[in-house]
């Protein structure tokens, strides 16, 4: 008889784990009807921007926003096969050739931010002086070697590390050699790896102001359009790929370029860094104020 | 016994609280071959054990060649390997049937390996089986090699226990032909334990009754078959006997 | 269909033409393998004769300690040698960080415990008897050990491919330790992560057909090793 009984509690504990499983893995599931598919960088991703904003939109829209973080390369991609309704890059160029292909249907401007030259505090290779980026990158390449520092690149293709490039390109220079490492992953490892080394790298400024505690890297660079870093949201072409959310993806653009979310990213990080990360920049905005 | 190759003395072997052997006196001469019998559970194989220097008794002393053998220390290895013992399941090794059989020299560095193997495994009847591997053997044929195993490198002392209780008729008497063998051609001294009677009477020069892990009685077999001295070995050789 | 075909195909043109970079991390992968499994095995193989064949106060203890290490997750593995090495960390003065030395270092952690564990049961499969028995044929005590282990030779070969599994396998660690930099910490499994990510699929294709060959020549060679050994058993 006791067996019994006992048979019986373990029974019903057990179907109550399992129920309680069941509830959880329910309640991970969305009960709003639709879903859009954003890919985005790393970066945009890191620097909290669109767990910031994009709970407003879930509401109002009553939808469920899923952010793929990813880098520049594999977000072009993910948008090349349809398996993203809307992509948020910043690399003006390959997006512009994405729209070019058929693949989005149209860019829209979002904001901007700089990229910043980020070394350690000694600046052995002495580029703190300099204003000018390119200028920079011609003394990294004359004193890295020597001077017992290193760059670190992110080697990823990314929308930070083609600018990185086409610095090295401006100043005439292929980097190379042990002064140069390339780590092949996101902003915020790569700048691990270089405050370990104690190396320069370029990264966005978002990323660099959310990590600056842990860091004992400074930034190098002033004010250059070379650092200048234009962030476009483009919704995918449903002509090209008939199963993505164009409507909703739509409606996304609109809300991001609107003036009241853009006003909210100009304000985002200010009360964190006493400095906001990103420029507003749509065209909404600019009409509002020029 | 003065030139005995195991004089033992006061023996009790206990595990924990619980006592599995017990031998006030027991002598086993050189040359000879010594039965050990009694019911199961009798402590018998533990008294084989200790006398193969695998088990050191409880209390009490035991003189190997004359050499004391229990002050403490371990026997050392020169003792050591004078004593074999081949147990009721042939622990084979997983390597070819001549790769066991050539153990016992291997680990003494003994040469002439080879040819010494061979000789043995015809001297066994199984020299067809050289290169066979050993889960591919019927258990007479492992027992069999087992014994060859332990045999070749002539140990002075074989302890042997129930080594043929398992065994088809052919292998029994292959295994006690070897036994008679040994002893009257190298002089072996051959303990053996054994529940078979009419084993006993084929091979025993003595005969040792253990009952409930106590030596109660030792003598000729017909000394302790047909006359015995105690009232239990009276008993075990009337009620056991129906083999 | 049509994309994987593809990358496939150009996968099989990077292997075949030796390609300079997919080499490179190749020959860097072996490297930091083998010399993790040669370290995982000097450590692992003795520790789990050690378990198998001593008899101590807190040895079931020491033994779930093992279990424990075997199931721990790699990762956090990665995690710790991190925070040791890292500049603020108490082994940062080594420099070891983002260096080779730093991911052996996190996978003979991950990869000793494994080939212990699987050493000590094997050793511990080994029937009882047989120990007893080559005592009583004169085996000294080394000759006595030495016997046990060949006995257990199967089981312990498959200790050791566990471990060189393990260790082949291992991403999350070795990016962590590693930092997968270009031209000196970056493996076959690093890259496959790093190449996905930049959508360059053809690449990871490739580190992914070469790692699956690695690891089926490695099982091929044991399978080889066992040879008469699984025949016996």
């Amino acid at each position: 008889m006791g067996g019994h009984r006992r048979r019986s509690v373990k029974a019903r504990i057990l179907s109550c784990v399992v129920l309680a499983l069941f509830i959880v893995a329910m309640a991970g599931c969305s009960g709003s009807s639709e879903t859009l598919i954003l890919a985005t960088t790393t970066s945009v991703h890191d620097s909290g921007l669109l767990e910031e904003l994009l709970p407003d939109f879930e509401e109002k829209e009553n939808a469920t926003v899923q952010v793929l973080a990813v880098g520049t390369g594999q977000a072009l991609a993910i948008g090349e096969r349809g398996d993203a309704d809307i992509i948020l890059v910043h690399a003006k160029a390959r997006e512009e050739a994405f729209v070019a292909d058929g693949f989005g249907k149209e860019r829209f401007d979002l904001m901007y931010n700089s990229f910043v030259i980020l070394g350690p505090a000694s600046d052995p290779a002495g580029i703190g002086g300099t204003g000018s980026a390119s200028e920079a990158f011609t003394r990294l390449t004359a004193e890295l070697p020597d001077a017992g520092s290193s760059f670190v690149s992110r080697g990823d293709e990314s929308g930070t590390h083609s600018r990185e490039l086409s610095m090295w390109e401006a100043a005439g220079i292929d980097p190379a050699g042990d002064w140069y490492r390339s780590t092949g992953q996101g902003m915020g490892s790569t700048l691990t790896v270089a405050n370990e080394f104690q190396a320069y790298t370029i990264s966005d400024i978002g990323t660099y102001l959310s990590r600056q505690e842990q860091l004992d890297l400074q930034v190098l660079s002033g004010d250059d359009p070379l650092l200048f870093n234009p962030y476009g949201v483009i919704p995918i072409n449903p002509d090209r790929h008939p199963d993505v959310n164009y409507d909703l993806a739509t409606k996304l653009v609109e809300w991001l370029t609107s003036f009241e979310t853009q006003e909210r990213i100009s304000e985002f990080g200010v009360a964190e860094f006493g400095q906001s990360l990103f420029t507003a920049d749509s065209e909404e905005w600019r009409a509002s104020n020029p | 016994m003065n030139d005995a190759v195991y004089s033992l003395d006061d023996i009790v072997m206990r595990y924990g609280d619980r006592e599995v052997c017990r031998v006030s006196h027991l002598d086993v001469p050189p040359g000879s071959i010594t039965v050990v019998m009694g019911p199961n559970g009798a402590g018998k194989s533990t008294l084989l054990r200790m006398m193969g220097f695998l088990d050191s008794p409880t209390v009490g002393d035991i003189h190997f060649r004359g050499e004391l053998c229990t002050n403490g220390s371990e026997p050392s290895l020169a003792m050591r390997r004078r004593v074999t013992m081949v147990f009721q399941s042939p622990a084979l090794f997983q390597r070819s049937v001549e790769k066991n059989v050539a153990y016992g020299l291997e680990v003494r560095g003994e040469e002439n390996v080879q040819a010494r193997v061979t000789e043995m495994l015809e001297t066994v009847g199984l020299s067809h089986l050289a290169k066979a591997k050993t889960s591919t053997l019927s258990g007479g044929e492992a027992q069999r090699i087992a014994l060859a195993r332990a045999l070749i490198f002539e140990p002075e002392v074989l302890l042997l226990d129930e080594p043929t209780s398992n065994l088809d008729p052919e292998s029994v008497s292959v295994v006690e032909d070897l036994i008679s063998r040994i002893v009257k051609e190298r002089g072996t001294t051959v303990v053996l334990v054994t529940q078979n009677v009419f084993q006993a009477r084929r091979l025993a020069d003595r005969v040792a009754l253990m009952i409930d892990g106590t030596l109660i009685e030792v003598g000729t077999p017909d000394d302790v078959f047909t006359h015995p001295q105690d009232a239990r070995t009276d008993a075990f050789v009337r009620g056991v006997m129906v083999y | 269909m049509n994309d994987i075909w593809q990358g496939v195909q150009e996968a099989f043109s990077l292997i075949f033409t030796a390609d300079g970079e997919v080499m490179r991390i190749v020959a860097l992968s072996l490297a930091v393998s083998v010399s993790a499994l040669v370290l995982s095995a000097a450590v692992g193989i003795p520790l789990g004769i050690w378990l198998a064949f001593r008899r101590f106060a807190s040895r079931r203890l020491a033994i779930a300690f093992l279990y424990t290490g075997m199931g721990f997750p790699p990762v956090v593995v990665g995690l710790v040698v991190f925070l040791l090495l890292s500049r603020s960390g108490p082994l940062g003065w080594s420099g070891w960080l983002y260096t080779p030395k730093a991911m052996v270092l996190a996978q003979v952690i991950i990869a000793a415990p494994i080939i212990a564990g699987f050493t000590m049961v094997a050793v511990m499969a080994v029937n009882r008897n047989l120990r007893r028995q080559a005592r009583s044929l004169g085996a000294n005590n080394l000759q006595v050990t030495m016997t046990m282990l060949q006995e257990a030779r199967v089981g312990m070969l498959v200790a050791v491919l566990a471990g060189f599994g393990r260790i082949l396998s291992e991403v999350g660690a070795v990016m962590i330790v590693g930092g997968n930099l270009k031209g000196s910490t970056q493996v076959l499994t690093t890259a496959t992560v790093q190449f996905t990510r930049m959508g360059l699929f053809e690449r990871s294709i490739a580190m992914g057909m070469i790692l699956l060959t690695l690891t089926f020549l490695t099982s091929l060679l044991w399978v080889l090793l066992q040879g008469g050994a699984l025949q016996e058993s």
